[in-house]
């Protein structure tokens, strides 16, 4: 095992150490055991094969104490429940609307207690994937969020993870658990960012339970910028004519990835997935994600696209998983790139595994070369070949941000992504 | 204003123009006519300076300029501007943004500074009004869901931003019902100027029964072979192209 092992040891021991609760002890212990005894990726493992974690094993991580200070992103208006974590602890949340309860592992009196122990041997049973053992042995911290049945929220909540200057060197685990009740309908916003700052290596992983009939609209914003290794994973579970909306982007940072992993539980249930990402410099971003159709008559449509640019690296990984049972599946995927410089590099894979004989299944990866009757429609018109390129890089990517249903979030993701495009190209907004 | 001489062109080693002549002088219409596969799309693809349509010979002058020394953008920026027989979609960049980025950069080459965004956004909803396209056109991606109709006003809605030296029409009147093409006609004799030159490419008659030319021109084969007045429209009309085919032959 390399150095990694050595030091999140200490810390996991320590942990160990800090706790009264044996349940807890013997499940972080678990995680540690599955943990070690995982071989540590080589370029020979299939799952890490494009993704090298060199950049996790040359620093002497420590786990996060709760002392910085930041802010995060701010919706304003929009969201009147935000929930902020900095550095991995909870530290502000605004008043819960009728029909959400949020509890916390870090202060869970023994009632809660044991409802977290049922809650937490119930999800990932059998979830072997490395960081999210990690998560496991290391974990500090769970913010458990639950909407009751029939609850239909007007306004959406926020998840606000924010790494403060004060976390340099430190590894943030943290859960996320949110059960969605039957008939319920919420929108949650997870966002990640960080005050610019040293390394730091963040370790989330996300759990969705959507009861049958609930629906979801969901989004998983990784907007770290500079040192940050973020690894970490969104796995959601779907009862019954449940609907899940996910939408994920990723810019920024030294290594980010993510696994996704959607299960259809339920018959007629409904995801939408569709994620952006953006690397550029050096910078390295990794999705995999694994549709599991379980049961008959459900849907996926996946759409992911990525720009890389300079010498950054994007790794695109699709598996939709079609078992024995899940008669009229239709699921889609489908993932494009555009490489603007001649060192960007993209690996990207769709993995179709089908076990049943009557479903529609589609899929494509492509490399994307640029669009020559529309960059041709541009220079027709007069715009700069230069200005032209970035419009359209612009567009690949903003089309996906157009069809976001939350004016709020594109308000905020679309600087994010006309500042990447600012260079001599006029795209400030026009009513 | 564009003196054509001798032009051949290719696309993809297949020889399309073979010595076409044409000289158009501002404030005239010309119309070309001709049957499928004539090079009447690739005439306009050579001029607006398309990749890929390669000019092996000739030469033309558009405004004391030889264009095929300039970039399409150039072109552009010097007055040509090219209405598509197929727009194309580009989902993401907004029809404002694009009609701005273009405005921009043919003021730019005037020496015309750049409208602010008030007076573009001001001017541009009066030339939708103007084409008969609804103002929330403006938000949506350049022709993105657009009609075949709606399409074309659009191109007509550049043309009139841009206010361009000459006007090539590449069958635009090609999927209009006759309302669509009334109102896409009507604009474009708005347009007619003693500045402005149009050449109109068209393969039926009917457009010109609208936009009425000073002159028609049959290409086949890659050359005209015929110029005409406008009666020449109406004699293909009752004749078709057959018999230009046997002339020529």
């Amino acid at each position: 095992m390399a150095v990694v092992s050595m030091q999140a040891q200490n810390a996991h021991q320590q942990l160990q150490a800090a706790t009264d609760w044996n349940w807890l002890s013997n499940w972080r212990a678990l995680g540690w055991e599955r943990f070690s005894n995982t071989p540590w990726p080589t370029r020979k493992t299939e799952d890490w094969k494009y993704t090298p974690l060199r950049s996790l094993t040359n620093t002497d991580w420590q786990l996060a104490a709760p002392s910085g200070d930041a802010q995060g992103v701010d919706f304003d208006d929009w969201s009147r429940m935000t929930l902020t974590l900095v550095d991995g602890q909870l530290v502000d949340h605004d008043a819960l609307p009728e029909g959400v309860s949020v509890r916390l592992l870090s202060k869970a009196d023994a009632q809660t207690r044991g409802d977290f122990e049922q809650r937490l041997s119930r999800t990932l049973a059998g979830e072997r994937q490395l960081f999210n053992v990690f998560n496991q042995a290391m974990l500090t911290e769970a913010v458990w969020i639950e909407i009751a049945p029939g609850t239909v929220l007007d306004k959406p909540l926020h998840l606000n993870q924010v790494i403060s200057s004060a976390a340099t060197e430190r590894v943030i685990p943290v859960r996320v658990l949110v059960d969605v009740g039957d008939r319920a309908e919420a929108t949650l916003v997870e966002t990640f960012s960080n005050d610019a700052s040293g390394a730091v290596f963040i370790n989330p992983v996300t759990e969705l339970q959507l009861a049958a009939n609930a629906r979801l609209r969901h989004y998983h914003l990784l907007l770290e910028e500079g040192d940050v290794r973020h690894l970490g994973s969104v796995h959601a579970s779907l009862g019954g004519y449940a609907n899940l909306d996910s939408f994920h982007m990723a810019l920024g940072g030294t290594l980010k990835r993510k696994d996704l992993v959607v299960e259809h539980n339920g018959s007629g249930a409904e995801l939408t997935l569709n994620g952006v990402y953006l690397p550029r410099g050096q910078e390295h971003i990794d999705y995999h994600t694994t549709l599991e159709h379980c049961v008959p008559h459900c849907t996926s449509s996946e759409v992911f696209r990525g720009i890389v640019a300079d010498r950054a690296k994007a790794v695109f990984n699709g598996r939709i998983h079609i078992h024995k049972d899940a008669q009229k599946t239709l699921a889609e995927l489908s993932n494009k790139n555009l490489l603007t410089s001649h060192q960007a590099e993209v690996d990207t894979k769709p993995e179709l595994e089908i076990y049943a004989d009557d479903v529609k299944c589609a899929h494509g990866a492509t490399v994307a070369q640029r669009d020559d009757s529309a960059l041709f429609y541009f220079l027709a018109r007069g715009i700069r070949r230069e200005e032209a390129e970035v419009m359209l890089n612009f567009a690949f990517i903003n089309e996906l941000l157009d069809g976001l249903a939350d004016a709020p979030v594109r308000d905020l993701l679309q600087p994010l992504l006309r500042e990447r495009f600012a260079q001599g190209a006029a795209l400030e907004p026009l009513a | 204003m564009l003196k054509i001489d001798n032009l051949a062109a290719q696309v993809e080693d297949k020889v399309i123009l073979r010595g076409l002549n044409l000289d158009v002088k501002a404030g005239e219409v010309h119309a070309i006519m001709g049957p499928n596969g004539a090079g009447k799309s690739t005439l306009g693809h050579v001029l607006a300076g398309r990749a890929g349509y390669e000019v092996t010979g000739g030469s033309a002058d558009f405004d004391g300029q030889s264009l095929f020394d300039l970039e399409p953008e150039e072109r552009a920026q010097a007055g040509l501007f090219l209405a598509f027989q197929y727009p194309v979609e580009i989902p993401g960049v907004s029809n404002m943004e694009f009609l701005k980025a273009s405005v921009d950069a043919v003021r730019a080459s005037r020496g015309q500074e750049a409208l602010s965004s008030m007076d573009f956004i001001k001017l541009a909803r009066e030339k939708c009004q103007a084409v008969d396209l609804p103002q929330d056109f403006l938000k949506r991606g350049v022709n993105e869901g657009f009609s075949g109709g709606e399409k074309k006003r659009n191109e007509l809605l550049q043309m009139m931003l841009l206010e361009p030296k000459l006007c090539i029409l590449d069958e635009t009147d090609s999927g209009l019902d006759i309302d669509a093409l009334q109102v896409v006609a009507n604009g474009v004799n708005a347009l007619r100027s003693p500045d402005r030159a149009m050449i109109v490419v068209t393969h039926y008659q009917r457009l010109l029964d609208y936009i009425v030319p000073d002159y028609v021109h049959v290409l086949a084969k890659g050359k005209i072979v015929k110029s005409g007045g406008r009666e020449l429209a109406l004699e293909l009309e009752k004749q078709g192209y057959g018999w230009i085919d046997e002339e020529v032959a």
